[in-house]
């Protein structure tokens, strides 16, 4: 089947939009003549599935809205109001418990993706930049939005992160009371919350927007890691490019309906996902004379909370586990700089750089369990021998990848 | 690509290992079934009768747990709804907050969600676990809840059970002996297996209640993934159809 480009002049209501608004040339330029690499393959799913499941979580959430209150004396029994009185609240709020965590987990794949194809690399610095500040966006979201069900974990959960910043010496007590606007977490902390987590997801979108934009500059890469621009046909359209509709509109489609049944399959039959994705202690009210035994954030922020246990305290002051942890995230700035490799894919690196990846993979996992389980004298040792790993793969990076010795790359893609 | 994947897996599964500990005495298995209407009836029934003076279900309403349950209107109104409240209103008692803390020495917590935080395993084997122990205000404490606040408030239905120690050998003297298990001693109206229906009928119920929809959404899960299995085909011979000419 050949595709033929839009007709260049359209006419009718099409016509009269066109010449108000550049319809054609943007649904050109991003869709019908958008050129992908033709060998993308199985991870380049999780890109178009996160935005979808951001749009899921947006209308989900609006409609939330619609009967949650945000008061620490109503917010746990409105959860429960929608969970039983509302007509199909129990479905928006499960879509909403489960989205969250989706979401986490297809940026990670997304992420690592990145990290296999070299996608970071010059030309698309900016383009990964974003998606950092993407991250960040996501992460700030969700934990505004864990305190919302006013749980005991949602409160001390809270308290504990809140108190994060009390351990900035000198302005940390009036930091953190600040950022509370209280002395505990409380009816105004809460307020304060509900508010940001209404507004940062619209400027994720707003995020996303530019991500693309910037993808579109750059372009997409490719398991090979090969530039398809460099090759072009007599009509300047890349050799290894496919227009990006219909062909990687029908392929995502396939990737809807695959996520569509997984994220069903866990939504509808085990919404808790055994205390993971719904943790046990949120069914009980918010207790501020009550500390759980044993506060853990959700899955998804674990391997942080494991390198800010792990890091011991200086002079009894936490600070350095809580720049630890920050610095954890905020290095992934750099890493279009620490990678000093000639080849963009891990398919053309060497052993150096396999092992550092799957290393650091390992480091992420083990970190996340680590942070889930209480504390005690072996899981601090592991969570400081996988901190060391984690930072490793990223510091000695500019070192391991240009020590080793990297495959030729060839000139058009392989399949 | 191969490690890749495994490495996937793996960070997918990785979780799972968290939920295996557990500490404490071993829970028994309530065993029950959310599709019994008659046991949830019941629990229904001892529920009202024998916990309903102290415990709210402050987030349920007469009317849909009856209309769920299979409870007939005028059974409802009759039987089971006391003071003036009516079916469309919340199963509150009148119990205030400060008598709790007065007469317990904490507030006494509403049930509603009470096998959600805890498990409905865990609310079966407590209802069986109190025991005799003069040092508690009310004579009672409970193996996987030590110093309990509350009363055995089944305790003429089931009889009083006395604790079972551990053999101490070589235990110092004047530690704490350690307790294993519980055994009846003096027993109650019902029999052992009475006992156990009925505290297995209570827990399906106060199961019921923590998540009402429960059935439904797997009833609907089922549909839901049965369209998308269908939706897959055209989605999957579309993709392949467009596809067939890149190589």
């Amino acid at each position: 089947m050949s595709i033929e480009s839009a007709e260049p002049t359209p006419t009718g209501f099409l016509g009269w939009v066109d010449k108000r608004f550049p319809i054609m040339r943007v649904w050109n330029e991003h869709l019908a003549e958008y050129y992908a690499p033709k060998n993308m393959g199985f991870w380049s799913f999780f890109g178009s599935l996160a935005l979808v499941v951001l749009v899921l979580q947006i209308l989900t959430g609006v409609w939330l809205a619609m009967s949650y209150k945000p008061a620490a004396t109503d917010a746990f029994a409105s959860v429960e109001y929608i969970m039983r009185d509302v007509n199909w609240g129990w479905l928006l709020r499960y879509m909403h418990s489960t989205g969250a965590s989706f979401f986490f987990i297809l940026v990670y794949l997304h992420m690592f993706r990145g990290l296999l194809w070299g996608s970071y690399k010059n030309p698309r610095e900016l383009l990964w930049i974003i998606g950092v500040l993407l991250y960040l966006a996501m992460m700030a979201t969700a934990f505004f939005g864990y305190l919302l069900p006013w749980g005991q974990m949602s409160y001390w959960g809270a308290q504990v992160i809140v108190n994060l910043f009390s351990a900035v010496p000198g302005i940390g007590e009036s930091l953190s009371t600040w950022v509370r606007g209280d002395y505990v977490i409380s009816d105004a902390t809460l307020n304060r919350f509900y508010a940001f987590h209404y507004l940062i997801p619209f400027l994720i979108a707003g995020l996303v927007f530019v991500h693309i934009v910037a993808l579109h500059r750059v372009g997409s890469t490719n398991p090979d890691g090969i530039e398809i621009k460099k090759l072009k046909d007599a009509e300047g359209r890349p050799l290894d490019g496919i227009p990006f509709h219909p062909y990687y509109t029908v392929k995502d489609t396939v990737g809807i309906v695959v996520f569509a049944a997984i994220f069903s399959a866990v939504l509808f039959f085990a919404p808790d996902f055994g205390g993971l994705f719904l943790e046990a202690p949120n069914f009980q009210p918010a207790d501020p004379l009550k500390t759980p035994v044993h506060i853990a954030p959700v899955w998804y922020f674990t391997p942080y909370y494991a390198m800010l246990r792990a890091i011991p305290p200086i002079a009894a002051s936490q600070f350095p586990g809580v720049v630890v942890m920050f610095a954890a995230i905020l290095i992934m700035f750099f890493l279009p700089w620490l990678d000093r490799s000639p080849v963009r894919s891990i398919r053309y690196k060497g052993i150096l750089s396999k092992t550092f990846l799957g290393a650091f993979v390992v480091s992420f996992v083990v970190l996340a369990y680590l942070g889930m389980q209480p504390a005690s004298d072996l899981h601090t040792l592991l969570a400081r021998i996988f901190t060391g790993v984690y930072f490793a793969y990223f510091l000695l990076m500019p070192i391991y990848t240009k020590l080793e010795k990297t495959k030729p790359v060839p000139e058009r893609v392989t399949t | 690509m191969r490690p890749s994947i495994i490495a996937i897996a793996l960070l997918l599964l990785s979780p799972l290992a968290a939920l295996a500990s557990e500490e404490g005495p071993p829970l028994q298995d309530a065993n029950i079934d959310l599709r019994d209407k008659a046991s949830l009836q019941r629990g229904a029934k001892y529920f009202t009768n024998y916990c309903m003076g102290c415990h709210s279900l402050q987030y349920m309403r007469w009317n849909r747990m009856a209309e769920d349950i299979g409870i007939p209107d005028d059974e409802l109104r009759t039987n089971l709804i006391f003071g003036d409240a009516k079916p469309g209103d919340l199963m509150t008692n009148a119990l205030r907050p400060d008598d709790g803390v007065k007469w317990f020495g904490t507030a006494v917590p509403d049930l509603t969600l009470v096998t959600r935080w805890r498990t409905p395993d865990w609310v079966y084997t407590y209802l069986k676990s109190f025991y005799q122990d003069p040092t508690r205000p009310y004579g009672v404490n409970n193996l996987i809840f030590p110093k309990v606040g509350m009363p055995h408030a089944l305790v003429n239905l089931q009889g009083l059970q006395e604790p079972v120690y551990a053999e101490s050998h070589g235990v110092e003297a004047g530690a704490e002996p350690h307790i294993i298990g519980v055994k009846l001693t003096q027993p109650g109206s019902l029999s052992e297996e009475e006992y156990d229906n009925m505290v297995r009928d209570l827990t399906n119920f106060l199961t019921y209640v923590g998540e009402p929809i429960k059935l439904q959404r797997r009833t609907l899960g089922l549909y839901v993934l049965l369209f998308l299995g269908l939706m897959f085909i055209p989605a999957y011979f579309m993709k392949k159809e467009f596809w067939k000419d890149v190589h």
